[in-house]
């Protein structure tokens, strides 16, 4: 019998997708179901927020900062205070540092929920995803209630944070805590020992060590790896070395691994919180920063853990009022560059899981 | 003489009363069986335009309590006519068609979808005596007009012109041929215990107290189950949705439907989802038998549970792949069910459950 003639077509998944998380292009070259090459494709949802912020007073680029990537604007706020903070060698009350511990720890939790939820809506379980934002919904009143804002807070500022926190935000965060900690054997129950979900994740874009350390991957995605690197604990910032948490780690690096990984770093970021609530000291909430915040000149790069990884800004000063050039580094760049490397062999559904495990979200990608 | 004849809460002495009158009033034969007919088809398709609304407005309520919302609220008590409302503003849209389209096949993807999902209830037995046709291949008939739905899906995916469309219509057409074998083999151990394709005679087979194939341990269960399995990948909802998969194909086959087009694909699955249920309710559930309530009450009750149950799998089971399901139905349900088969005729030879 002759050969049937086929061919590889090309299928445009994006800028709008269901699962693309924003407005990523992935150009898939695709037999049949098979997908062949993948090639990613950014910049949709470039704002120019380096550039932007070369225009702006150091104060003023704190909000910019909550664009930069608004799953975890606590996270990103977090890390500029502390590079200008650097750099003009400003002192930051204990208070200070503790309340942002507690405030990043809780917008990772809220985030690896967004990403529980929506890792299972990309495998076709619709429902988990409700779930996820409910428990969300305490976190964004628990921000609501202290800065007035549930998505890009302004709340960590140079020097401090803007406001301290309401008296009612103790027991609430707790309730919180006791509430969160109840809610992991449900979402354990709900998916990890489904045979269909078992069978959509395992051995499914499998990352080796030396390809996440090639690729300068970062956070649960290097952690799933079998990569034990948390900065939190290896180049440790604000008070977090006070804090007893442990790293955890999975052995395979499959889309599996990189889904519990982020249940147990949740786990971890609930011990964080209940230890820096019991602890929290008295004292100032900011300390004394000019108006006219004029840096000397110099260059700084700080980074943190936020929920997808490191992430890191790079400040060179001139002296002036305005910074002379603000560098982003978001891991979810990194992350974007190995969806081609670990989509081997794959089919579309497969690059559907793929993407949501390596929780990438685009805005962090594009600036 | 016109004489009523009314069971108690049975409907059928409303067509019998009809059927006296056209003869009371001295039509030709011919022209009876016209008239009966129409209003037989009529009634059915009223019924079940409004079973479909329906089901559009239970899920959607089902889906949100599940998901711990509310659902549509606002349009009437618990947003009871939402459907209607939805299907109202449908009529209205704009009929889009893609500039690149194949003229006839995307045309007439919808219609056949619709007319398919339509037919198979000429001789599905709403209750004793509500049947339109009993045929005497009753099941064979409604196993081959629903499979029509595949030429649909696939005509609808290549009619479209677009690379989604067509993944999602190539993918229906393999996944609803694969499931048709089990699901038909699921219920050929049935029809082999019965000795009959007619769906009124496999129900009277059931009568009788524990007498539903479900109940025949061990066959019929095992025979439910892969039907069930089988009959929600022949209706393509979640966990085999495959063919519109959202987050994959954004919607498979009727992405570049819009307006009524649209609201007949949709429709007609809700509809689907209904005939795979009342097979099941018919089958192996004992159909309108059941003791006090009258016979299309327990059919209802029956079918519905059925849809109840496919509803709250959609909602919490995640989608398999596609490479996955084939394998799922090749290499696990069809020797599943060809070995029960087997026992099946071996318990009839024997005389078990007779």
């Amino acid at each position: 019998m002759a050969e049937l003639r086929t061919e590889e077509f090309l299928v445009n998944m994006g800028p709008h997708h269901p699962s693309t998380h924003g407005v990523c292009r992935l150009i898939l070259t695709m037999d049949g179901e098979k997908v062949v090459a993948i090639e990613p494709v950014i910049g949709y949802l470039h704002r120019a927020i380096e550039k932007i912020c070369e225009n702006r007073t150091y104060p003023q680029c704190t909000p910019l900062m909550d664009r930069f990537e608004y799953v975890t604007a606590m996270a990103t706020e977090h890390v500029y205070a502390l590079a200008v903070e650097k750099l003009a060698g400003l002192e930051v009350p204990e208070r200070a540092e503790y309340l942002r511990v507690i405030m990043v720890e809780l917008n990772r939790i809220a985030s690896h929920l967004i990403f529980w939820g929506v890792t299972a809506m990309d495998v076709g379980a619709y429902t988990p995803f409700l779930y996820g934002l409910r428990e969300r919904e305490d976190i964004m009143d628990l921000f609501e209630i202290t800065c007035g804002q549930r998505l890009t807070y302004n709340y960590i500022r140079i020097g401090g944070v803007s406001k301290d926190i309401p008296p009612e935000f103790v027991p609430k965060c707790r309730e919180f805590v006791k509430m969160m900690w109840s809610k992991f054997s449900d979402y354990e129950g709900l998916l990890n020992g489904n045979p269909i979900f078992l069978g959509r994740m395992k051995d499914i874009g499998v990352l080796t060590p030396e390809a996440a350390i090639a690729y300068g991957a970062s956070g649960p995605v290097l952690r799933a790896s079998g990569v034990k690197y948390d900065v939190r604990r290896n180049d440790p910032y604000s008070v977090y070395d006070k804090f007893d948490f442990e790293i955890p780690t999975q052995p395979n690096g499959d889309c599996y691994d990189r889904f519990i990984q982020r249940l147990d770093e949740m786990k971890e970021s609930l011990k964080i919180i209940e230890q820096a609530l019991d602890n929290l000291p008295e004292g100032d909430i900011k300390c004394k920063v000019k108006p006219k915040l004029k840096p000397p000149e110099g260059e700084v790069y700080s980074r943190i853990e936020s929920a997808r990884g490191e992430m890191g800004v790079y400040i060179r000063s001139d002296g002036t009022t305005k910074p002379m050039r603000v560098k982003l580094r978001g891991s979810s760049y990194n992350h974007l560059m190995l969806v081609p490397e670990i989509s081997t062999d794959v089919l579309i559904a497969d690059v559907v899981a793929i993407f949501a495990t390596l929780d990438i979200i685009m805005p962090e990608v594009d600036r | 003489m016109i004489s009523p004849v009314f069971a108690v809460g049975e409907l059928d002495g409303l067509f019998r009363w009809l059927n006296e009158l056209l003869v009371s009033i001295g039509l030709p034969q011919p022209w009876q069986d016209v008239i009966m007919y129409a209003a037989l088809s009529a009634t059915v398709f009223g019924l079940l335009a409004l079973i479909a609304l329906f089901l559009v407005w239970w899920e959607r309520k089902i889906a949100a309590h599940i998901q711990q919302r509310f659902g549509p609220m606002r349009v009437g008590w618990h947003g009871w006519y939402q459907t209607v409302m939805d299907a109202l503003k449908l009529l209205q849209k704009e009929d889009i068609r893609v500039a690149t389209r194949d003229k006839v096949v995307f045309f007439w993807a919808p219609v056949i979808c619709f007319v398919a999902a339509f037919s198979a209830y000429v001789c599905m037995p709403f209750g004793r005596g509500l049947i339109v046709a009993d045929l005497n291949i009753g099941i064979l008939y409604i196993m081959a007009v629903t499979t029509f739905t595949v030429i649909s899906l696939l005509m609808a995916g290549w009619g479209s012109n677009n690379k989604y469309a067509l993944l999602g219509g190539m993918r229906s057409a393999a996944q609803v041929i694969s499931y048709e074998v089990p699901m038909v083999v699921s219920l050929l151990a049935v029809i082999l215990y019965v000795g009959s394709l007619s769906m009124v005679d496999i129900v009277e087979s059931q009568s009788g107290w524990f007498n539903w194939f479900i109940f025949r341990v061990p066959f019929g269960p095992i025979a439910f189950v892969t039907y069930t399995v089988a009959a929600i990948a022949e209706a393509n909802r979640t966990p085999f949705d495959i063919p519109e998969a959202e987050q994959e194909l954004v919607a498979g086959y009727n992405v570049e439907y819009s307006g009524m087009k649209f609201a007949m694909f949709f429709l007609a699955e809700f509809i689907n989802m209904f005939t795979v249920s009342a097979i099941a309710a018919t089958v192996f559930l004992g159909g309108w038998n059941g003791p006090w309530l009258p016979s299309w009450v327990w059919f209802m009750g029956k079918t519905l549970s059925m849809v109840f149950l496919l509803m709250l799998v959609r909602w919490t089971y995640p989608r398999l792949r596609v490479d996955q399901l084939m394998e799922f139905a090749w290499k696990f349900l069809v020797p599943v069910t060809f070995a029960n088969l087997i026992l099946a005729g071996i318990l009839k030879y024997l005389g078990y459950w007779e």
